[in-house]
């Protein structure tokens, strides 16, 4: 199962061409669902003019290569590793998903317009990568949705209580699990049993939930979070440091505080 | 006026939910990040600006003694034991404080008083105070500034 490609196998039914063009549409999805987000809420309109705002009352002028070198160090340390989680469960729960989810995505797109013709000969790396990705992206996901997500953690709440926020975190993890659930099934090689046939129809279902959903959800957070990371870190090197005061001038020498216990909000 | 979140800074941690002491901060069941939710009965305390590890909580000043333009943001360093203000005037002056507010480790000298010797029925009928008047440090008696020593030029 680990090593096949399923669209290879799904195109054996299926023209490639069709799959592709359901890629293509997802990508769709995304990028209205994203635009229409952006004119409505009106984030990308505050977030320049806050970067304005700070560049007026910078303390210094930073050149192109200090920029570079702090947006490279963001890129690798803060967003990468989701350093504004802190040290503790949510941030490792919140990279495997992240990392997971990136790694499902970039095999699926490869293995969808390279090698899903029929005689088409997939390289081990990409199914591998597809359901190593699934797995994490399970893993990560259901650690935070079951245990980790404030509304169990904090409030007190059972798990199998739904808001609004959730609709991209259970939609991601449908598309993990139905994926790899597919690919389980179809890997049997059950002939013209329903199995499979379910899976793949759940798989593309929560595909469109997804992606469909990328104004209602917080989808585009994968967007807006980079982007602030890096202005918060301009912000800090240029002086502006978004009119916060700088860093006290004394040694770490008390241990946490309040920072010691996790919040409890009940 | 009362506290804002930034959402961009905000991570859901619920620090604030947490501090508040009006109970007002509260985690959106929209996009799971903190908010005000009853502005009018916020007052300013600072204490969930201050707790917030993201620093994205903001307060808004009243308008009558804070214009429009001005900035009072706080950066609490627990490991440090400092907290730091940043006010910022309308016409570009800025201004910087640094304060300790600790001087022990944070947690180590919680006084165990239930370890404590159980007080005998005149102490407890007593208008004293537990530790009083040891725990005043005052020798018995209230603490008094002599005369010569006010500032010159200060009369009342």
């Amino acid at each position: 199962m680990m090593s096949s490609n399923p669209y290879s196998i799904l195109a054996e039914t299926v023209p490639s061409v069709f799959i592709q063009g359901f890629v293509l549409l997802m990508l769709a999805l995304i990028f209205f669902g994203t635009v229409i987000q952006m004119i409505h809420h009106k984030n990308i309109t505050y977030f320049f003019n806050n970067a304005k705002k700070a560049k007026l009352s910078a303390e210094r002028e930073l050149g192109a290569g200090e920029k570079t070198a702090i947006i490279a160090k963001t890129v690798i340390h803060d967003i990468a590793t989701t350093a504004e989680l802190g040290a503790g469960k949510r941030r490792v729960a919140h990279v495997l998903g992240m990392w997971g989810t990136i790694l499902f995505w970039v095999a699926s797109v490869v293995m969808i317009f390279n090698y899903s013709s029929i005689n088409a000969v997939t390289p081990n790396i990409w199914p591998m990568m597809w359901h190593i990705g699934a797995i994490m992206t399970c893993v990560g996901g259901y650690w935070f949705w079951l245990f980790l997500r404030v509304d169990v953690l904090a409030e007190a709440h059972p798990w199998y209580r739904i808001i609004k926020a959730d609709l991209f975190v259970l939609t991601l993890l449908a598309c993990a699990t139905f994926g790899l659930a597919w690919s389980y099934t179809q890997s049997l090689s059950l002939e013209n049993r329903w199995d499979d046939k379910i899976f793949l129809t759940l798989y593309i279902v929560s595909n469109l939930a997804l992606f469909g959903g990328v104004y209602w959800s917080k989808f585009a957070h994968m967007f807006y979070k980079p982007g602030a990371a890096i202005q918060k870190n301009l912000a800090e090197a240029d002086g502006s440091r978004d009119n916060l005061p700088p860093l006290a001038d004394a040694p770490k020498q008390f241990g946490l505080g309040i920072k010691r216990e996790q919040p409890k909000h009940y | 006026m009362s506290t804002f979140v930034y959402m961009t800074r905000c991570d859901g941690c619920g620090h604030c939910v947490d501090i508040c002491p009006s109970d007002i901060m509260h985690i959106d069941e929209n996009i799971r990040r903190a908010v005000n939710i009853e502005p009018n009965f916020c007052w300013e305390c600072y204490s969930c600006v201050k707790a917030c590890p993201n620093h994205a909580i903001d307060v808004r000043g009243y308008a009558d003694f804070a214009p429009m333009g001005h900035s009072v943001r706080v950066r609490r360093e627990e490991e440090k034991g400092t907290i730091s203000w940043k006010i910022k005037f309308r016409n570009g002056t800025t201004k910087d404080f640094v304060s300790p507010i600790t001087t022990k480790p944070w947690g180590k000298f919680i006084p165990k008083l239930a370890e404590g010797e159980k007080p005998n029925d005149n102490e407890i009928n007593s208008q004293m105070l537990y530790t009083e008047p040891n725990g005043l440090n005052i020798d018995g008696k209230l603490p008094s500034v002599p005369k010569d020593t006010f500032k010159k030029g200060v009369y009342y």
